[in-house]
């Protein structure tokens, strides 16, 4: 089954009102990333830097993910290996289930979304509580996030009321953040409390030292990892860095890049069990490694997921992160998806107007428009895009490549357009006469007027 | 074959990544003329605050930031303030109503505001969070420029954690409106002490 991604956002797009408020909220976003990589001066070299870092771990990245494993074990903590999703479910439900674990408290972890932990776990007797704020309101309501670093950014406050009014009892139509926020304190307290096991995702892994990095504003990663005497950690095999001293680097990009903050809350480095606990960390594959061997899409691996090209992108900001289904949306799920399931994504690189914008704020510096536009040409190659597409790419092929015929068509079109009845433009075939009109036909060519400039010079 | 020689096979196998050296970070990062100037600002751009005052002053100052909190755990020396003990609770579960933790910073970075908390002599690493209120104590002079700096402070020896605190945890979760107090502490203060 393949999914749609421009039905999907004509959905999201119905609703005027709400998708211009989610393209400000995540525009305001985008300002205050501005401001704060604004406020360094070598913000270039950091990213230069992060990009060096990144590229050289994956040309190694056997000998650190070796050099992590053996760190980490001189620790104390116990490390698996999960070949895919499948495999690292089944590791995580069999430490539960040997340490008798009947509550689960997660923090944000994309890796257990793309593995589907949660009703994996859940169908075997185990509650799992999504514990990061956004996250607990979409798991409440039975959705998938739809930002990476902001679960529920599609929601307004209103909707959060409602759910925790049915899952929480709070006060009917009290929409107040603060209230709604204390509330859901209270209620995950109580489960930090009486889960029997914390797991997390991981931010960055570093070798040299056998430890991982996890970082939260709310302080969910650090609760569940302290006091429950159980602590999973997940990470792709992607989230390794060599040295200590690299995640100066990181440290610095990252939330600067997601949410214009100078660090966030919490920047925690679990470098071994609590007194009396275990620590388990998982190394999930799950198809990472084939971009190892694309020329084209090895960049999409340095990934930090930090979200800036979801909240500069103009696609993104108006069809809502649901309309992807996937579990990164945005630019680099786009490219992340397609490469994995071709089929399956085949709209999402279409979903792209090709304005760089995205590869411009990434602090790892991934070409993601490139690999956007390169992925047009791959499913036309493959020949996976619709018929309807490829014979409109056809034509256009042969019409340009053909200079007389197209300095005439365009003649023809200036004369002819605005004459036409609007019905023959906007029809079903058309979907770019969508809530577009054209704009008025100019008198003379680009050609002629460039000839003409050419002249006064 | 095993998962783990598995996955390593697949990276070797065709691994098309040229190999780049790694980047040299000294004499790297921006620099400031008055860091305790810089780290205020940028702490009180989290929602945290950060005070100067004279070591005598400490129990005096925090008195009067929070008057009514009871149950005050501390593992600072110079704070006379604390009647609860964590490191004497065998789980970290029973520290569940501390009210204050006075927690030592080992030092300060002002270009984000952060201070770097080491578990070495704190049995309980929940402590930072499980409070409901927390006061980070550094000494003045330990208030670096950068994260650089930072890094090559830090060492893993003898310890299991550490962690940049800046400023009390928060979520901008609903409606991106800023909500001081999610799951750790609901406010925080540092105090450098001279």
């Amino acid at each position: 089954m393949s999914i749609k991604h421009p039905e999907n956002a004509a959905k999201f797009v119905a609703n005027d009102e709400r998708m211009h408020w989610h393209d400000k909220a995540l525009w305001f976003v985008r300002e205050k990333r501005d401001k704060a990589s604004k406020s360094i001066p070598e913000w270039e070299q950091l990213r230069e830097y992060a990009d060096q870092i990144k590229t050289h771990t994956m040309s190694n990245l056997d000998t650190y993910l070796l050099e992590f494993e053996e760190n980490a074990t001189k620790r104390g903590i116990t490390v698996h290996w999960a070949k895919d999703a499948q495999e690292h479910n089944e590791i995580v439900h069999k430490l539960l289930s040997a340490n008798k674990v009947t509550k689960l408290v997660k923090s944000k972890s994309m890796l257990t979304e793309e593995c589907h932990l949660n009703p994996y776990l859940e169908s075997r007797g185990i509650q799992v509580v999504d514990t990061d704020l956004g996250e607990r309101i979409v798991q409440l309501r039975d959705e998938p996030p739809s930002h990476i670093v902001l679960p529920a950014i599609h929601l307004k406050k209103s909707d959060v009321s409602d759910t925790f009014h049915e899952h929480l009892g709070t006060q009917k139509g009290n929409d107040d953040p603060t209230y709604l926020t204390r509330a859901a304190r209270a209620s995950l307290r109580e489960d930090f409390l009486t889960a029997q096991a914390g797991l997390t995702g991981v931010n960055f892994a570093i070798a040299e030292t056998g430890g991982v990095v996890v970082c939260t504003n709310e302080g969910n990663a650090d609760m569940g990892a302290s006091v429950p005497p159980l602590h999973i950690a997940s990470m792709g095999i992607e989230k390794i860095i060599p040295r200590l001293e690299d995640l100066s680097v990181f440290t610095r990009l990252l939330a600067r890049s997601a949410t214009g903050q100078p660090i966030t809350s919490y920047t925690s480095h679990f470098h071994g069990p609590i007194e009396g606990g275990q620590m388990h960390i998982v190394i999930v594959d799950n198809k990472r490694t084939p971009f190892l061997q694309s020329e084209s899409y090895k960049k999409a691996l340095n990934c930090i997921r930090c979200g800036a090209c979801m909240n500069t992108c103009p696609i993104y900001r108006r069809s809502g992160g649901h309309s992807y289904e996937y579990v990164i949306p945005g630019p680099i799920g786009s490219t992340l998806s397609t490469f994995r399931a071709p089929k399956k994504h085949k709209t999402l690189s279409f979903a792209c107007t090709l304005c760089g914008s995205c590869t411009n704020v990434c602090p790892v510096k991934i070409d993601l428009d490139s690999q956007l536009y390169t992925h047009r040409q791959d499913l036309r190659e493959k020949n996976i895009i619709s018929n309807q597409k490829r014979l409109g790419m056809q034509a256009a092929v042969w019409l340009m490549t053909k200079p007389a015929l197209f300095n005439f068509v365009g003649k023809v079109a200036r004369k002819i357009v605005p004459k036409l009845p609007k019905g023959m433009i906007y029809n079903k075939f058309n979907v770019w006469g969508k809530q577009r009109d054209l704009p008025n036909m100019p008198e003379k060519s680009f050609k002629d007027l460039y000839k003409e400039g050419l002249k006064d010079d | 074959m095993t998962s783990k020689e598995q996955i390593l096979q697949n990276i070797r196998t065709n691994n098309v990544v040229k190999n780049t050296p790694l980047p040299d970070y000294s004499n790297f990062g921006l620099t400031f003329e008055d860091r305790f100037e810089k780290f205020t600002t940028m702490l009180e751009s989290v929602g945290g605050k950060a005070l100067i005052i004279k070591k005598e002053e400490l129990d005096k100052t925090i008195k009067e930031i929070y008057p009514d909190e009871k149950v005050i755990s501390t593992n600072v020396d110079i704070c006379g303030l604390g009647n609860f003990d964590s490191n004497k609770e065998d789980d970290p579960h029973n520290l569940k109503d501390i009210d204050l933790a006075v927690v030592k910073g080992e030092f300060a970075v002002a270009e984000n505001g952060a201070v770097w908390l080491k578990n070495k002599e704190n049995r309980h690493r929940s402590l930072y969070f499980i409070a409901q209120n927390i006061v980070l104590v550094v000494n003045k002079n330990s208030l670096l420029n950068n994260m650089h700096e930072a890094y090559d402070l830090i060492s893993f020896e003898k310890s299991t954690y550490g962690v940049f605190v800046s400023g009390p945890s928060k979520t901008a979760d609903i409606e991106q409106s800023l909500v001081i107090g999610a799951h750790g502490p609901k406010s925080g203060y540092i105090i450098f002490v001279e």
